[in-house]
Parts: C-alpha cells; structure tokens; sequence
C-alpha cells in the first residue's frame, strides 16, 4: 500500500472518529431536574431560515418578549425564565429532531413552538413519547387534541365557522374556495362544504395551488367566470401576494370580487401591499387595533423592543398569550412539572391582548372571541364583527350536527 | 479503507458509540449512517462513474415511502386507515397501499422501485448519450417532479405533511431506549454491508470498466463495451443503496416528509460526498456524517445564522481541497511532487485524477 493510501484511509479515519467522539462529549446529566439552578429553561422552536421564517421569526420575537416580561414581573417559582432558541429550519423533521434536543440535551421546562400543521404533527410523536409539553400558537384545522399539546391559536369553531356565519348573515349563497395544497386549506375546506350544504349555501368552485405558488391568472379567470359571492381564501405565504395582486390587476376590487382570507394577518398586508387588498375581508380572533388597555401595552412594549414600524398580527399574539398562560399555570401549580402545569391550567383564565382567554381543561385548547375584520389602505385592519364572547373551543366540531362524519 | 482502518472505524460504531453516546445522539448519528448509505451510493455513480446525480432523493423517497406506507398500516391495525387518510377525507385504502400490508412485498420494493426507475431512466439517458451537466439537470428535475407529485396526493401520500407519529418497525418499540440501539446497530451493520460490497465492485473489473468510462467514454466504446449499460448498473445500484437507506431513515427518525427528497436534500447528500471526498469510499461516508454533524452543531449553536457558517464550511473545503477531505493526500503528494527533484506523477487507478467529468 502506498503511503498515499495510507493517508487517505487515516484521514477518512478520522472523520468517523471525530464526529463519534465529539457527539459523545455532548452527554447530558438525566440526574439534573428540570427546574434546578437559578433558571428554569424553555423552549423556543420556531422557523428561523427558510420559507417560514419571516412569519414565524414574529412569533419568536414576541414569544422572547413574553419571557422578558415574566421576568420583570418576578419570573416562575421566583426564578428567571431563560429561553433555549432553536431553529425548525422550515423543515418538519428538523422539528422533531430540535424538540427532542430542547427536552433531552436542554431539559427544557416546556416549549413554545411551531406554525405549520405539518410541523406540529412531525413534533407531536417527539412531545407524547417523552410526556413533555408543547405550546402551539396558530390557528390550525382541527381534529387533534394531544394531551401534550396546548393550543392557543383558534380551532375551527372560532374562526372559520363564525367567518362562515358571518358570510350567511350578509346573504352570500356562492363560494368559491382557494387555497394552497396541504392539510390546513384541504380540511377547512371539507368543513366549509359540510357548513354550505347544510346552510343553503352553494361551493361553486375549488382550487387548490402548491404552497409557494405565484402564478394565479387562471384561477383568477376562473373565478371571473363563475361569479361566486364570496372567495374563501385559504393559501398560506407568499401566494397570497401574487393572488390578491393579479385579482387586483385582473380588474377586481373588494367590491366586484370579494374574499375572506384565514391566513392573512396584518404582517402579510403589509407585503401584499396594502392598496392590493383593502376593503377584502379577514377572520382573526386579535387584530393590533383590538381595543383594551392590555392590548395598547403589548403593542407599545413590542414596538419599543423590536422597532416603532412593526406590526402586531393574530399568531403573534396567541405566542405571547401562550408564554404568559404557561407562566401563569406553572406558578398555579408551585411546579413546572408537566402533569402539574396541566392539572393547574384548566380553567386559568387571563386578561391578555385579545380580550379574557381561558384554557379549556378538557381539550387543552383556549376559549377566543372570533373576529372578522376589513382591511384598511393604511394596512391594519378594521373589526367589524365579533362573536360577542368567548367561543367554547370544539377542535372536533362535536357540537354541530352538520359537522357529524367530519371527524 | 485497508482491514485495520475498518476494523477501527466497525468497533467505534458498533461499540463504542453505542456505550458512550446518549439516547439523543446515538438517534442522530443513525440518522447521519442512512445519509452515509447514500454516500456510498453516490461514490460509486459520481467519483467512480462521472454520474454527478442530483436527484438520490428521489430513490431515498421511493424506498422510504414503501416502507413508511408498511409501518403505517401495521401501525393502524387490519381494516384500519392511516391517521393522515381520516384527516384527508379519504374513506377506503387506496389499491396502491393493499400489498404493502405485507412486509415481505415491502422489503422487495424498497429495494425494486428505485432500481426499476433508475433502470428506466439510465437506459434511456445514458442510451441517448446524455452526460454531464445535462444528466445533473435532469436528475434534479426528477426530484422537483416528485416532490410535486407527493404533496398534490395528499390522501395517497400525506401531502406536505407525509407520513408521521411512526412508532414501531418489525417488532421493535420505537418509544423504546433499547429497542432504538438495536435499530441504531441495524442501520451501521446495512452501512458496513454496503461499503464492503460497493467495495468490492468497484475493484472489481467492472470498476474499472467503470472508471475507465468516465475518463473516455468514447475511447471504450470504440473498443467494444457498451457505456450505457456499465453505467446503468452503477446508477442502479445507488440508487437501491438510496432507497435501502430511506427504508431505515423512516423506523430512524420516526417520519417522512417530501422535503427530506427534494432538491435541497438531494443537493445535501451530493454536498457531504463532495466534502469527504468523492474519489474515495471512506471518504464519502466520513464526508457524510462529517456534513451532518456539521449541520447538528451549527444550528444548535447558532440558530440565527447556522446557514452562512455551514455555506461557508463548503466553499472552503471546494477552494482549498477540491478532492474533498480524503483527496487531500493526493493533493499534497501532488505538490510535493511538484516542489521535488524531476520524477514522473503516476495516478493510481480510480483516483484522484485532477480533471473533471467530461462531457
């Protein structure tokens, strides 16, 4: 063997050895308790590169505000909040594998995290096997209730059926249903067709696209063509730019052609440009114009920390509210111990940005007020409905007959 | 690798990392052994053959798939659906999914439905004389394509989502520490089958048949082989490595998504081969794990620009070593050469020559 092979097997060699050895030095201490030290670390999970990112970057942002005021108010069993920030890459088993590293490298107390349903589904196996727990802060489809997972942001009985409520009491008997093709769009979809027929309303069309997808002008004809009363807009990201900007550019306003969107928050009007989209319509349970004195002081803090052009939007604030609900039912209970934080949560009940939010012991889901909303030229948007109280959350739509056999 | 460097690399995966490592890591480190079976894989059609594949995730995908739609049904139980299907409003098991019932039949397809469409595809391609850049772009279209095509399916495949929550694989209990050393310890003995028998036929004749078709394609038809075929094979049998490799990715890390057979986790594949060094076996495996503990590091510790430093690990490497990791030898043998009294440079057979693939 010549002395160049011999070269290349030692350092090939040492390759393999330097990534074992190295990974070994990494040991974790099992003996360590979640909430020993000075400290009690948390999770923070979201999308930092990648397509999510500059909607799940938000989350974070007011998520680590969240903490920072926890802190300030004297932290969680006296001891200060120190949040472990891990990046899901916009890739659903990165997820997975950065929430096991955050529950058995970090032990984490809890974490707060995710966006997508396809991210919370790879995490929720991760959470059940290690009986840990999860803080989701998105509006999501429904149908899932883990007993490690809380969800903060609405499920379909507070946001897409009051929406659907709302659009029988204005008279609108067509729609016409647009969404990206993933689970989300596809299952509020099943729903909406399930509510129309049983409510004398007519789906008159449905498309869907792939997420990330920009061109629109067919469907965009299409929907010139059938003359639905409403389009129910359900696609995720930078497709809604292209959308509302090619239905503008078609000749359609809020008026000739309007839509009601769940995906579209005041941080996606402002890139849609919001002279693309004013006067459409959204369904949110929080907007940054929500009024009440909490609200006013989650926005100036968050404005004061980040930059006085930011914006506050519906997922952010469930982030923020979920921070403050974990803190709140951790200090109930004496204990960050899971099954004590889930005993102590049931029934919590805050006063936060979007109103009183009370977590739902049963399905681990928060009551929300629902809210439909205009969008405004200025770019924020405008209540101008709401549901009047809290809404019970049902993710399995348990208590509409019409929605028997969706589950 | 010479016995003993392979004696030395087989104790510290088989027993060394088994003890010393936590549950966590040795999870991790399964993980990077299936991206190493690719490796292997790609060493063999892109260093040996000139077959620079862009699109390993498709086979990666195929093999996966068969057996995450096997786990998934013996996860339901007979009669039942997938969780992924009630949510997609799909209300009988699709005809595509029956056979997968049976593990035996899925076993068979892991390996079957990646050589199949690499046969399909490389007699076609290579027939045509489709080389080069040209056969790299087509490669990665192919993965574009299929990634597509999964998340249109949404009922058939589980869309964006894939197939998730898989708890157990043949018998072993995926929420399981000890259960998950043994998966750990069945994907390093695949590895080590793997290397041994690539290795084996690339010192073959066939290897150098191969070998020799990517220095001149030309000058070995015109002495009577067929390249086509030569290179048919080896795209075929990296690509059953790939989809032997999903297989094990799925029990490993419990999901399957299409952004894990992209073109971005297609490119990451090539990307370790490249750094450990393509010429070289051993290098293309230690380049694999290499890259994706890399990747582990990075992103733990700096979350906010793990990306840039990862970019940055591979332009370096490109600039500096070409060869990747393991042809860095040869790399300096070369410019001591140069430096040293007048002697002729002799290149070994399969390795290190300095020019690229032709085209």
């Amino acid at each position: 063997m010549s002395l160049h092979q011999r070269a290349r097997i030692l350092l090939s060699l040492l390759m393999v050895s330097s990534v074992v050895v190295s990974m070994s030095a990494c040991v974790d201490d099992p003996d360590s308790g979640r909430a020993d030290g000075d400290t009690i670390k948390v999770g923070v999970l979201h999308s930092l590169s990648g397509t999510m990112a500059i909607s799940e970057v938000t989350v974070r942002d007011s998520e680590l505000l969240a903490i920072e005021q926890v802190n300030a108010a004297g932290g969680v069993l006296g001891k200060k909040l120190e949040p472990v920030v891990e990046d899901g890459a916009s890739d659903w088993p990165t997820f997975a594998e950065k929430a096991q590293k955050l529950i058995s490298e970090d032990r984490v107390a809890t974490t707060f995290g995710g966006w997508t349903s396809a991210s919370r589904k790879a995490m929720l196996p991760v959470f059940e096997r290690n009986k840990q727990l999860l803080w989701y802060p998105v509006q999501y489809e429904g149908l899932e209730s883990s007993p490690y997972i809380f969800y903060t942001g609405a499920t379909t009985n507070q946001q897409i059926v009051p929406a659907l409520d709302y659009l029988k009491e204005k008279g609108k008997k067509t729609i016409f249903l647009v969404g990206s093709d993933y689970v989300f769009p596809r299952t509020a979809n099943k729903i909406i067709k399930a509510y129309a027929g049983a409510n004398g309303m007519r789906v008159i069309g449905e498309e869907y696209t792939p997420l990330g997808n920009t061109e629109y002008s067919t469907i965009v004809n299409k929907l010139g063509q059938a003359k639905p009363d409403i389009v129910f807009n359900t696609l995720n990201g930078d497709s809604n730019v292209a959308f509302f900007k090619q239905l503008r550019s078609a000749g359609f306003t809020a008026d000739t052609m309007p839509t009601v969107s769940v995906s579209v928050a005041e941080e996606e009007v402002a890139g849609i440009g919001p002279a693309n989209v004013a006067g459409h319509l959204v369904a949110w349970n929080y907007y940054q114009t929500t009024p009440g004195a909490t609200n006013d002081a989650f926005v100036t803090a968050y404005r004061a920390k980040y930059g006085a052009d930011k914006v506050t939007s519906d997922p952010m604030e469930a982030g923020y509210n979920a921070v403050k609900l974990w803190a709140a039912a951790a200090n109930k209970a004496g204990s960050v111990e899971v099954d004590a934080v889930k005993k102590a949560a049931a029934g919590i009940s805050l006063d936060l940005p979007e109103g009183k939010v009370t977590i739902d012991g049963e399905n681990q889901h928060v009551y929300k007020t629902a809210r439909i909303g205009v969008i405004q030229p200025d770019g924020q948007i405008k209540e101008v409905w709401n549901s009047g109280q809290p809404i019970k959350p049902d993710p399995y739509l348990k208590s509409y007959p019409w929605a028997a056999g969706l589950a | 690798m010479a016995p003993a460097g392979l004696a030395v690399s087989a104790v510290l995966l088989l027993v060394v990392a088994p003890l010393v490592l936590s549950p966590f890591r040795l999870d991790l480190l399964a993980k990077y052994l299936c991206y190493a079976i690719v490796a292997v894989g790609i060493a063999l059609a892109w260093g040996r053959g000139g077959m620079l594949t862009l699109g390993q995730g498709v086979f990666f995908g195929l093999g996966g798939y068969a057996m995450g739609m096997h786990l998934k049904l013996a996860e339901a139980g007979p009669g039942k659906l997938p969780d992924f299907m009630s949510w997609s409003g799909v209300e009988s098991l699709p005809l595509l999914w029956k056979p997968f019932a049976n593990p035996v039949f899925t076993l068979v397809m892991v390996v079957l439905l990646p050589v199949v469409v690499a046969v399909l595809l490389g007699s076609l391609v290579f027939r045509q004389r489709v080389r080069g850049a040209y056969f790299a772009v087509l490669s990665q279209a192919l993965a574009a394509a299929f990634v597509i095509l999964l998340v249109g399916q949404q009922g058939l495949t589980g869309g964006t989502n894939g197939l998730t929550n898989i708890q157990h694989f043949f018998g072993l209990d995926l929420y399981d520490d000890a259960d998950r050393r043994l998966l750990y310890l069945i994907v390093a003995l695949v590895l080590g089958l793997a290397y041994l028998g690539v290795r084996q036929l690339a010192a073959s004749r066939y290897g150098q048949l191969l070998v020799a078709i990517r220095d001149g394609e030309d000058r070995v038809r015109f002495l009577g082989y067929d390249p086509a075929l030569v290179k048919t094979v080896a795209f075929a049998v990296s690509a059953a490595l790939a989809g032997v490799a999903g297989a094990l990715f799925v029990p490993v890390v419990g999901l399957l998504t299409p952004a894990n057979l992209g073109v971005v986790a297609s490119l990451e594949l090539l990307i370790g081969v490249a750094i450990g060094g393509r010429y070289s076996l051993a290098g293309a495996v230690g380049g694999a794990l290499l890259f994706n503990y890399a990747k582990t590091v990075f992103s733990e510790e700096l979350p906010d620009s793990w990306l840039y430093v990862q970019g940055a690990l591979f332009v370096v490497v490109m600039v500096w070593a070409p060869r990747g990791i393991a042809g860095l030898a040869g790399q300096l043998r070369d410019r001591w050469a140069r430096r040293g009294p007048l002697r002729p440079v002799s290149y070994p057979a399969g390795a290190d020559r300095p020019q690229e693939v032709s085209t």
